[in-house]
């Protein structure tokens, strides 16, 4: 697909992706010790399956925070590129919060979506929105300018190098398949926590 | 008579800095200098001042998880925050406090503007008043109410060290009978 591609991609034409391997190449194009959140299930079981990294934050709970608690690590680290890898139904459950980044615009911040249209984790029931909403189209219309459906995986390749070249605030979502996360991540929160902490430079190893 | 870094006029209990100053100067002493929050008619002269004191990044968000969700993000980072709200608001946030701010150890710091009672005359306002605080003591977290001028910034100043340096996570709950309170007419 060619580079113009990226810009014309709509949900309609974006090719079906899977979730692991995006994570997979997300993580391979990373290069200066950019944070990455992981949302809760699958798109955290995926991004702890394609390699622990001490600047990956995988929450236990709290769903749809991934995006805002990307945003704080942003506003603290503002020299640092921040990551938010969201589901669909995460992010619905909190889809304002697009509205005040659009707002406050982070030039650190990139926000990836993993759509399947489906509560995967629950049982694959379809979202409310599943068919119907185009959340590259509600982004935009938020106030955010660099927001994307991903064409391909090389597509989505392009769309991340230019996340983290340009700046943003940058928004990509991607169709994925209802293929499960690869394995659980780790459950213990503290040591989660001190681990990217340790990761930002925030805290020693003690 | 000096205790540890604020100074308590013992010749004059009544502060004569209105709570909203005492705030400000405390977190701003405190490092704590991003503040996200849903707003409170309470609340309206912090903000105002926050938002002009150059020191601060204050912001609204859409929902108080999401707020929460910042401060948390930013305290991972090396950013110390706050997050102001109001007892409805507070209503919203269990499911963060119990499975981000508490399991992970967020020094998470909350000013809750205490709606639902002492001449509340909102009905919602009063009952989810009442679910605020057995929220708070079934999470283990600590919370002070504050009705009195004299005591603000010794509580808010002492708390936000405790909550640093044990990261655990803080709400102060100010009253009406510091702050007067959202008032109707009867």
């Amino acid at each position: 697909m060619s580079k113009a591609a990226s810009v014309v991609a709509g949900y309609d034409n974006a090719k079906v992706l899977n979730r692991f391997d995006l994570t997979k190449r997300l993580v391979a194009r990373l290069r200066n010790e950019e944070a990455v959140i992981g949302g809760i299930g699958n798109t955290n079981f995926d991004l702890w399956s394609a390699g622990h990294r001490p600047q990956n934050f995988y929450m236990l709970g709290s769903m749809g925070l991934a995006i805002p608690i990307a945003f704080g690590v942003a506003l603290a680290q503002p020299q640092r590129h921040v990551i938010a890898l969201e589901g669909d139904g995460s992010l619905l459950m909190q889809l304002g919060c697009l509205v005040t980044i659009a707002a406050q615009q982070p030039k650190n911040l990139a926000m990836v979506i993993m759509d399947n249209g489906l509560y995967q984790i629950t049982g694959g029931q379809p979202t409310p929105a599943a068919g119907t909403a185009d959340y590259v189209a509600l982004a935009r219309a938020t106030g955010l300018t660099k927001c994307a459906w991903a064409g391909d995986e090389q597509d989505f390749d392009k769309l991340i190098d230019a996340a983290l070249a340009d700046g943003g605030p940058t928004f990509i979502a991607a169709r994925i398949d209802d293929k499960p996360g690869v394995g659980p991540t780790d459950r213990d929160s503290v040591q989660i926590r001190q681990r990217f902490m340790t990761g930002l430079g925030v805290r020693r190893t003690v | 008579m000096h205790v540890g870094s604020i100074v308590i006029d013992t010749a004059s209990p009544v502060a004569v800095r209105p709570w909203y100053e005492v705030v400000q100067h405390t977190l701003k002493h405190n490092d704590v200098k991003l503040v996200t929050y849903v707003p409170d008619k309470v609340f309206t002269p912090l903000i105002k001042n926050l938002h002009a004191d150059s020191d601060f990044l204050t912001f609204p968000t859409a929902r108080e998880e999401e707020a929460l969700g910042i401060v948390s993000g930013a305290w991972m980072g090396g950013r110390r925050g706050a997050v102001l709200m109001q007892t409805s608001g507070f209503g919203t946030i269990p499911n963060v406090l119990a499975s981000l701010v508490v399991p992970y150890q967020v020094p998470a710091i909350m000013f809750v503007s205490e709606r639902g009672t002492l001449g509340e005359f909102n009905l919602g306002q009063a009952l989810v008043c009442r679910t605020m605080r057995p929220v708070l003591e079934s999470l283990a977290v600590e919370s002070h109410t504050i009705t009195r001028d004299d005591e603000l910034e010794f509580i808010v100043d002492r708390s936000i060290k405790q909550a640093v340096a044990t990261q655990a996570a803080v709400a102060f709950i100010l009253s009406p009978l510091l702050t007067g309170g959202k008032v109707f007419e009867a």
